[in-house]
């Protein structure tokens, strides 16, 4: 696997699907920091998942003036089944076609399972990755490493 | 590794030997079935450990999912309160599958404590903040999901079963 994109790279940018019929890019998100959070796969059977607990902490997020993007090899039409479900509330992105290429941008591709790795970046407003982190694909990682890069963002 | 930020100290809910070598700390959301699943291990820890074990409950309720965890967790603040915290505690665990402002008026009776000053407590938000709090030092503590258990400060990655759980007290009691 290709290694994870560290602190100074240029954020390769990317459109995905984010509904049935609507794409977002990450360069049309310029100027606010962007937490992107790759994680495996929907409906994970836990009620604490990854997914969800971003969703509950996403205040703390939008107190720094940032966007959060979820991102996985799921299909669109599984994304908003998913997050009608867990009553998300920021966007859930479909690196579905070709398949994990979002992923192996930024080196976060589990090959051998084919789903994308836990991985977790911060971009600053200028597009450039100012943290990245790989979890093990069993931990959820949490928010704190995302909250502390936040912060560092306004030193 | 995740650590624990917020020490444990006398805002905390705490049972067991205070001078223990091991504390247990769970992030927990009373609505979520996890945390009803880890309520009799964690007992079962505290008979198995005695004195060797403290715990303590923190709040984190799934807001998003859990439309009663939230209400719940400010009624067992509201029993803290009146010095009936564990009891509460316990009561809500335990009737989990019931939970709403009807059973929460029924467990402050079985308390001892009065029903109608529970819920103007709810609606004034008497311990919102309280509740909140303690969710804001869990998120900087790297909680990832309810449960969450920190074993001396260490965040438990590991399988939530009894005898997994055993040998992680086990290794924090040896170090």
């Amino acid at each position: 696997m290709a290694a994870l994109l560290t602190p100074g790279t240029l954020a390769p940018d990317f459109a995905l699907p984010v509904t049935p019929d609507q794409k977002l890019s990450l360069s049309e998100l310029r100027g606010k920091p962007v937490v992107l959070a790759f994680y495996p796969a929907d409906w994970s059977p836990v009620c604490g998942d990854q997914m969800a607990l971003y969703n509950e902490i996403l205040p703390e997020f939008q107190k720094h003036g940032a966007e959060l993007l979820g991102i996985s090899v799921d299909g669109v039409w599984c994304h908003t089944a998913f997050a009608k479900d867990r009553n998300l509330h920021f966007p859930l992105l479909a690196d579905f076609e070709p398949k994990g290429a979002v992923a192996r941008a930024y080196g976060a591709y589990f090959e051998a399972a084919g789903i994308t790795e836990r991985a977790l970046f911060v971009i600053d407003k200028d597009g450039i990755i100012r943290w990245s982190y790989l979890s093990p694909i069993a931990v959820n990682p949490g928010a704190d490493g995302i909250l502390e890069a936040l912060e560092a963002l306004e030193k | 590794m995740a650590t624990l930020k917020i020490p444990v100290g006398g805002q905390d809910h705490i049972q067991g030997n205070v001078k223990a070598a091991c504390t247990m700390v769970e992030y927990g959301d009373y609505e979520c079935p996890h945390c009803g699943a880890a309520y009799p291990l964690v007992k079962q820890l505290q008979k198995h450990f005695g004195k060797r074990l403290r715990f303590v409950f923190r709040n984190f309720p799934m807001t998003q999912l859990h439309a009663n965890a939230q209400a719940a967790a400010e009624v067992a603040e509201f029993a803290e309160s009146k010095g009936q915290y564990w009891k509460m505690h316990d009561l809500i665990f335990e009737n989990q599958d019931r939970l709403g402002s009807d059973l929460f008026a029924e467990l402050a009776s079985k308390s001892g404590l009065d029903p109608g000053e529970m819920h103007r407590a709810l609606a004034k938000k008497t311990f919102t903040d309280r509740v909140r709090a303690d969710v804001g030092g869990g998120i900087r503590s790297g909680v990832n999901g309810t449960p969450t258990f920190f074993i001396n400060d260490q965040r438990y990655d590991r399988p939530m079963d009894y005898a997994h759980m055993v040998n992680a007290i086990e290794e924090a009691l040896a170090s």
